[in-house]
């Protein structure tokens, strides 16, 4: 894989997205009033290596591909879906697992392409639409965790990805 | 994963930097699965002629060859792309030019697409531009291992054929006609492909309206596991069970069903299961009105813009049956009907006359696509009809339009009227 070419065809792409999101920036995690803040962590399977971190959004349900989401938004758009209208960009998307038609993948394989793409993703359950999806969205993924990651993390929680060794570490954001 | 030999040296480049993409697309997704090995297969059912912006994009800087590389081989690389190695056919696209003047579709996706036709079809690709491809010639041998996608597509191959399938995806059937290998994952073990769940049909099962209700209640039930059907089912069709699976894809995400004593690895229920089965869930006539309501949950005008018949893809008894319901009568002024068939089917209609019955009431015959493939339905669609739970489902969410579902006749009789007066009897 040549990351020049990659990043060439990402921006030539990106211009089709009628509001392009930035993402793929890693920052360091939030610590409350300076302090570090010791985290929760997760050990899983690697799905996609690879290493991120950012902001959590959790997903009580699973998500649909084709017809569920906006590639060129990055969005999620079935109407029934409790996330309806929010935006899974340059975010950590933690949800159950994959659902509807076999466009699962390609959606999110566009999502990379039009520079929408979730910064990484954790699932819950195994199928072939969430296994391929997170390998053509090239996104650091894990699965398998030993707990729970729809209970343990919150939407808005820091989180650390790191699928090279199936590692999740969580940093509870502030209470409201 | 274990590689092969042979599948080591596609991924070195033996067979030219367009398979060793293929090669290297399909290592990271078996890793992603946990998969032990890849396995053969030789009929794979993808899509890589359907236009999109994204798409457009890629050809306009590197030609076919470049968006296959981008969208079908995950590759960043501009490879040049090889003849299929193994059979493949492209699934249901976008509309084509006997849409042109129908639907409000744009006329450089017409032509961008019949581009991609004569580049693939160079390559080897069978252009059956259906989401059934059972229907028109491509009918796998029962424990054939093949790599298909299309949900309605995969649970018949998995349920009514035998084969050995999972749901596939852009990207994973694009590798696979190059390499002619395929994750040996989930739907390719026996062992996974036993029935999870036991339903009792307590109440009559008899047509695709009755079929497509069942299918609507198990995939809600087991989501994107296998259930197991018995009770007062009638000897079902093909088109029984092509609107029992599409259904249950929708609700749920069946892969695979067995109706014992029907389809062909469950010739008893004990066999269904591999095991003692689970306790049955009812199907009665409760639950039967629940699925109905459901359906028709999505509807609230009753004056009917649009009614869309052939999801999946119709059969010729089903081009039969319109024809005969529409002979003599015309639609209603404020009301369109599209059916969609393959285009192989179609000029069996157009010589069987029914075509031209069809079009003199007013209807239209299409081909290659669907409103939800190609988002486009009539002009001012507010309200539409089916016999598809599948599209009932669907369609509201993609074109933001009310939907009503019923039986042919209902249908038919909304398209004639331009009102819906569809109920459960």
């Amino acid at each position: 894989m040549n990351p020049r070419h990659a990043s060439a065809l990402s921006a030539s792409l990106a211009s089709l997205s009628p509001d392009p999101h930035e993402n793929g920036t890693v920052t360091a995690h939030a610590t409350a009033g300076g302090e570090p803040r010791v985290p929760l962590e997760l050990r899983g399977r690697t799905v996609v290596p690879g290493t991120a971190e950012g902001e959590a959004l959790v997903s009580p349900e699973t998500i649909s591909g084709w017809g569920g989401i906006d590639p060129a938004r990055g969005v999620i758009t079935e109407r029934r879906h409790p996330l309806h209208g929010q935006s899974f960009a340059g975010k950590v998307l933690v949800f159950p697992g994959a659902k509807g038609s076999s466009g699962w993948a390609g959606f999110f394989q566009s999502t990379r392409l039009l520079g929408t793409a979730p910064l990484a993703m954790i699932y819950v359950t195994t199928t072939t639409k969430a296994a391929l999806g997170a390998v053509v969205t090239r996104v650091p993924t894990v699965t398998g965790l030993d707990q729970d990651p729809l209970t343990v993390i919150r939407t808005g929680d820091r989180v650390r990805v790191d699928a090279d060794n199936g590692l999740i570490c969580v940093y509870p954001a502030p209470p409201q | 994963m274990l590689l092969t030999d042979s599948d080591k040296a596609m991924l070195d480049g033996a067979e030219g930097p367009a398979t060793a993409a293929a090669m290297d697309l399909l290592v990271r997704y078996g890793r992603a699965l946990d998969a032990e090995r890849l396995c053969d297969v030789r009929n794979v059912a993808g899509t890589m002629t359907q236009p999109s912006p994204v798409k457009a994009q890629l050809v306009r800087e590197g030609g076919w060859d470049k968006a296959y590389s981008v969208i079908n081989l995950d590759s960043d690389e501009d490879l040049e792309i090889p003849a299929m190695r193994v059979p493949t056919c492209q699934l249901q696209q976008s509309f084509g030019p006997d849409s042109e003047g129908i639907a409000p579709y744009p006329k450089e996706m017409i032509e961008l697409q019949s581009d991609a036709e004569s580049f693939y079809g160079r390559k080897g690709v069978n252009i059956l531009a259906t989401c059934t491809p059972y229907q028109v010639g491509n009918i796998p041998v029962r424990g054939e291992h093949v790599a298909w996608m299309e949900s309605s597509a995969v649970v018949y191959a998995n349920s009514v054929l035998g084969a050995r399938t999972n749901c596939e995806g852009t990207a994973s059937t694009g590798a696979a006609s190059l390499t002619g290998r395929i994750p040996c994952w989930g739907n390719h073990h026996e062992a996974n492909r036993r029935g999870t769940h036991l339903i009792e049909a307590r109440t009559p099962v008899h047509g695709p309206l009755e079929w497509g209700m069942l299918g609507y209640f198990a995939g809600g039930l087991v989501q994107d596991e296998r259930p197991v059907v018995t009770g007062e089912l009638k000897q079902p069709d093909l088109l029984d069970l092509k609107h029992f699976g599409a259904a249950a894809a929708s609700s749920g995400g069946v892969e695979i069903y067995h109706l014992p004593g029907i389809t062909p690895e469950a010739p008893t229920v004990q066999a269904a299961f591999g095991a003692d089965p689970p306790e049955a869930v009812p199907y009665g006539e409760r639950e039967r009105r629940g699925v109905y309501e459901d359906l028709n949950s999505q509807g609230d005008r009753t004056d009917v813009d649009f009614v869309l018949l052939g999801c999946p893809h119709a059969s010729l008894d089903q081009v039969r049956e319109t024809a005969h319901l529409l002979e003599g009568r015309h639609l209603h002024s404020g009301t369109q009907l599209w059916l969609m068939v393959p285009r192989a089917l179609r000029t069996t209609a157009d010589r069987n006359g029914w075509t031209q019955t069809i079009e003199r009431a007013g209807g239209r015959v299409l081909t290659d696509s669907c409103p939800a493939m190609s988002r486009s339905a009539p002009p001012g669609t507010r309200v539409f009809a089916t016999d598809s739970a599948k599209q009932a489902h669907y369609l509201p969410a993609i074109l933001g339009i009310e939907a009503w579902f019923g039986t042919l006749q209902d249908c038919i009789s909304a398209a004639v009227t331009g009102r819906w007066k569809g109920e459960l009897r």
